[in-house]
């Protein structure tokens, strides 16, 4: 019965959804204070049905009813409790219904958190938000519904979650990237009203910077978690595979990247407002892009769902709808909206504008790695694939001049700003990051690679420049007070150079073995030696297996007491590696089994990554910064340190 | 509000998105997954396995012969089988196709009792204990549907289950066309 | 022709766009050109299809009884076909934990000119709704 309940208020939902998208919408034209007052409620009425259809579901886990499909195809009786509640996003139809509920989420904050704005305008924002949450729950209804039953023959027993997914990496990475994603759709709607409004002035600007900040630190949250899962999930200890899976997060996220900066110049200076539009349209219009990359099975990827042609049908339809809706009332209405200040080719606009070219112009290069062999495939010319080494070799070069220019950006000053000027400003951070990176790499290695060089020079130019500025105004000011406004700032590029060291170090001094060992062999890895100790049986609540046990010692003294596992998953009959990891701030110690080879003998990954964790500590960094520039409300108090 | 003003450069992000949304359009009648088969437009692999119902009695690549069939790959462990299999009674109900049945790396009684439960849609089912013709046909895993002509001559391939909408929109055309 | 500043530095930052534009277009092209991998099947190679030591993709099954591994390395060999026809491929390395004979993997390597496909790396392929329960 509870599934059917559960249905039917998906149905409602959709009912309110569309209500929402309508009224409204309709009574903001034509001044009708009550239709724009049901908003609100409306929007309150979605959530509270969608919470409800969730639940049902989440019973049907928790009750291990497998007459509902979804629920024999990705639960088991003997699934750990936790699982059975992450697999509720596990598949294709409960990750849309998570999406839509998030969507709900944030409409439902929107009309919270913004009593400053006009009832008009939240009254568009809201319908604006309520199209995209009907368009979504049709498709869920119409083509992945949850909640079909399997009748009349009920098996005995589920199929179990993807082992994969069967880790705590993974239980919060998918709510956390569509946090990111959908919370787009609300910069996205504040956007199309400024459209629909034919102006964007500096307070629209000033409204939409917490959201895009916030969708942003989401989605920085939801990548940084889904590299480390890969990393220890996956099991051959990479952190990023360039899948297409991956590119369709980080394509809004170097998008969102972009707004968040155009927003300051647009809030601050009433300039590139047209452009700020148009990337808050891209940003949201990438987000649907990769639902459809991953949902239609269009491209082949690691994570794929199970492609199902009738889905990518209807989402392409909607996104050309929606989007297509979007860039044609951009192209009528932008030219209307124009900002009017001067600013000089050397000034922190002009900083802003290249990083935001820059932004845009990676985005595109990595748009066409990941849409390539779809394009070629499209043409007849061939089935290909685009490897990782493509987007290496396109995305460390056009870094570089965006890492110059986070030293430089902040430093400078509005509107305009001599040469001379700048270079006072620069030449102290220029000079300490030279020094430092050949203390820092030389001191302690006695060489000095070009490539780690490169690195480590770029990351501390950042954080010595950054630091600059916190002193200089300190100086000026001699009052901390005014820190956090600049605190985000701070922390997210602080974040960024971390990253960049990690990734850095941990590609140019990692050492990977693959290798052959049998029970009391010792291998060499840098300064540590591991010893295979011994190999013994497993049995888990859904899974058997071995457990290899590893010794790791350095300079004589065993440091470290490793588990190396191989699984294999009741239910499914599938083998899962389970890496064993020796984390450290400073390096990771990596063994995931291979396979026997025979008794005693079995193949072995030796992985040694120094600073591979600074690449996540970067991710958090800059999730802290987007936290740290949300809560920073003081709003004039910005404007008199401007 | 304001005039509408004509600046053609505020199209440009309109033509980038239809062009884009070209290929991705043309890109859903495509399917990545698919390797090319080589298997399409040639004699269905030669096979001599024994009948699920009369253990007796061996099949071969000459039941094909004479009419247009459906073989379809299943097992009784593969859940989207047990989707599958009402639709399959549905079908066989209709008469539209002869419909053959490959019982992949399965439990012999384990699959009779299930087909005695639920009904048997098949008029002969091959039983692939080894997964050995599996693997000449080219099956990734359960379930997967063949089409084959008269001269027996595999003509389509469905990977993953058989739905109504497959069968309206790919099959049942196929199918009218093969036996004329 | 006379240009106002705001002009000039329109003209300038749309110079300077160009520039970046043409650039990362170049190096953008140039990176496809060496690394896109073009897709074969075993019959494919086997006819001579494919290029010789050029990074490519084969697709096909592990054939039954054809995993042969070295005594003292990492060192496999094993055979991938289709319905028609096999090509050998040798690989150092962990093998990922779905590959099998008789099932379904992706390899990306070179060939070489004794027509055994050198991998550098395996994929098994798999689908993770059509799972058989029983891969023995």
């Amino acid at each position: 019965m509870l599934p059917e309940i559960g249905h039917f208020a998906l149905i409602l939902a959709f009912c309110f959804a569309l209500a929402q998208a309508i009224i409204p919408f309709v009574g903001s034209y034509r001044n009708a204070i009550f239709s724009i007052q049901l908003a609100k409620p409306l929007a309150h009425g979605q959530l509270l049905f969608i919470l409800i259809s969730i639940a049902c579901l989440l019973y049907a886990f928790m009750s291990n009813d497998f007459s509902v499909q979804y629920v024999a195809e990705n639960s088991n009786t003997d699934l750990p409790l936790p699982y059975k509640i992450a697999a509720l996003w596990g598949a294709h139809e409960g990750s849309i219904l998570l999406w839509i509920a998030i969507l709900s989420l944030w409409t439902n904050a929107v009309a919270f958190f913004s009593r400053a704005i006009p009832l008009v305008f939240l009254a568009r924002i809201l319908s604006l938000l309520g199209i995209l949450s009907a368009g979504f729950l049709l498709f869920l209804l119409t083509t992945s519904n949850p909640f079909v039953r399997f009748l009349p023959n009920i098996p005995a027993q589920g199929v179990d979650l993807n082992p994969l997914l069967q880790d705590p990496g993974l239980a919060i990475h998918p709510p956390m990237l569509y946090m990111g994603y959908v919370g787009f759709a609300v910069v996205f709607a504040f956007a199309v009203v400024a459209l629909l409004n034919g102006r964007l002035d500096a307070t629209w600007a000033r409204w939409m910077r917490p959201w895009t900040i916030a969708a942003w630190s989401f989605l920085t949250a939801g990548i940084t978690l889904g590299s480390w899962w890969a990393y220890r999930e996956l099991g051959w200890g990479g952190w990023w595979f360039w899948d297409p899976v991956e590119n369709a997060a980080f394509l809004p996220w170097l998008m969102g990247t972009a707004l968040m900066h155009s927003l300051i110049v647009a809030e601050k200076r009433s300039l590139f407002k047209s452009w700020t539009i148009l990337l808050a349209i891209a940003t949201f219009s990438l987000s649907l892009l990769g639902t459809f990359l991953v949902r239609s099975g269009v491209l082949i990827s690691v994570h794929a769902f199970a492609s199902d042609p009738s889905r990518g049908a209807f989402l392409l339809q909607f996104l050309v709808i929606v989007i297509g809706a979007a860039l044609l009332l951009y192209a009528v209405r932008a030219p209307g909206i124009r900002g009017g200040s001067y600013f000089s080719l050397l000034s922190r606009e002009t900083f802003l504008l290249i990083n935001n070219v820059l932004l845009v112009i990676i985005m595109a290069t990595i748009l066409l790695g990941t849409l390539y062999p779809l394009i070629l495939d499209a043409l007849n010319l061939g089935k290909i694939s685009v490897g990782p080494p493509y987007f290496n070799a396109v995305f460390i070069p056009l870094m570089i001049p965006l890492l110059v220019l986070m030293g430089i950006g902040p430093l400078s000053y509005w509107r305009e700003m001599t040469m001379l000027m700048l270079i006072k400003r620069l030449w102290l951070p220029f000079i300490g990051a030279i020094l430092l990176t050949v203390i820092l790499l030389y001191v302690s290695t006695g060489k000095l690679p070009g490539a780690v060089a490169m690195g480590i020079l770029l990351a501390t130019w950042i954080m010595v420049s950054t630091l600059q500025l916190l002193i200089d105004q300190l100086i000026k000011r001699k009052n901390i007070s005014f820190v956090r406004h600049i605190l985000g700032m701070f922390l997210a590029h602080l974040g960024v150079a971390v990253c960049v060291i990690g990734i850095t170090l941990t590609s140019y001094y990692k050492v990977e073995r693959d290798i052959k060992m049998s029970i009391g062999d010792t291998l060499p890895v840098g300064p540590y030696h591991f010893q295979f100790i011994s190999v013994n049986n497993l049995q888990g609540a859904n899974y058997q297996g071995v457990d290899a046990v590893f010794t790791v010692a350095k300079t004589n003294k065993i440091i470290s007491v490793l588990h190396a596992e191989k699984r294999i998953y009741t239910a499914q009959q599938t083998a899962l590696t389970e890496a064993a990891i020796d984390a450290g701030v400073f390096r990771d110690l990596y063994i995931a089994l291979g396979e026997p080879l025979s008794n005693n003998t079995w193949s072995v990954r030796i992985y040694y990554k120094p600073f591979v964790r600074w690449i996540w500590f970067g991710g958090i960094l800059m999730v802290l910064g987007g936290i740290a520039a949300i809560t920073n409300k003081n709003k004039s108090a910005v404007k008199k340190y401007e | 509000m304001n005039k509408l003003l004509y600046a053609p450069r505020y199209l440009i992000p309109l033509l980038v998105f239809i062009i884009l949304a070209f290929f991705l359009w043309r890109g859903l009648t495509l399917n990545p997954r698919e390797l090319p088969s080589a298997l399409l437009n040639k004699s269905a692999p030669v096979f001599e396995l024994p009948d699920l119902m009369q253990p007796q009695q061996i099949l071969t690549h000459q039941i094909f012969l004479g009419h247009v069939s459906l073989l379809n790959v299943w097992s009784t462990w593969c859940v989207t089988c047990h989707a599958e299999h009402a639709f399959l009674m549905e079908l066989a109900h209709t008469q539209a196709v002869t419909i053959y049945g490959l019982d992949y790396k399965d439990d012999s009684a384990a699959a009779r009792q299930w087909l005695a439960q639920y009904g048997n849609p098949y008029k002969a089912i091959a039983v692939d204990k080894a997964g050995q013709a599996a693997i000449n046909w080219g099956v990734y895993g359960t379930p997967e549907t063949f089409i084959i002509d008269k001269k027996g001559i595999i003509r389509y391939k469905v990977i993953g289950a058989l739905t109504p909408t497959i069968w309206q929109n790919q099959l049942a055309p196929l199918i009218q066309q093969l036996q004329n | 022709m006379k240009l106002n500043p705001i002009q000039r530095r329109r003209l300038l930052f749309i110079l300077l766009i160009i520039i970046a534009v043409a650039l990362a277009t170049a190096l953008a092209l140039y990176a496809l050109q060496q690394n896109i991998n073009l897709f074969y099947n075993s019959s494919q190679i086997a006819a001579g299809q494919a290029p010789l030591n050029h990074e490519l993709r084969l697709g096909g099954m592990v054939q039954a009884n054809s995993v042969k591994r070295m005594p003292h390395s990492l060192a496999v060999n094993f055979i991938v076909r289709d319905n028609a026809k096999s090509v050998r491929v040798s690989y150092v390395g962990i093998l990922p934990d779905l590959f099998r004979e008789g099932q379904a993997v992706v390899v990306e390597g070179k060939l070489t000119v004794q027509g055994v496909v050198q991998a550098d790396q395996v994929l098994a392929k798999h689908d993770e709704k059509y799972m058989p329960a029983i891969l023995k």
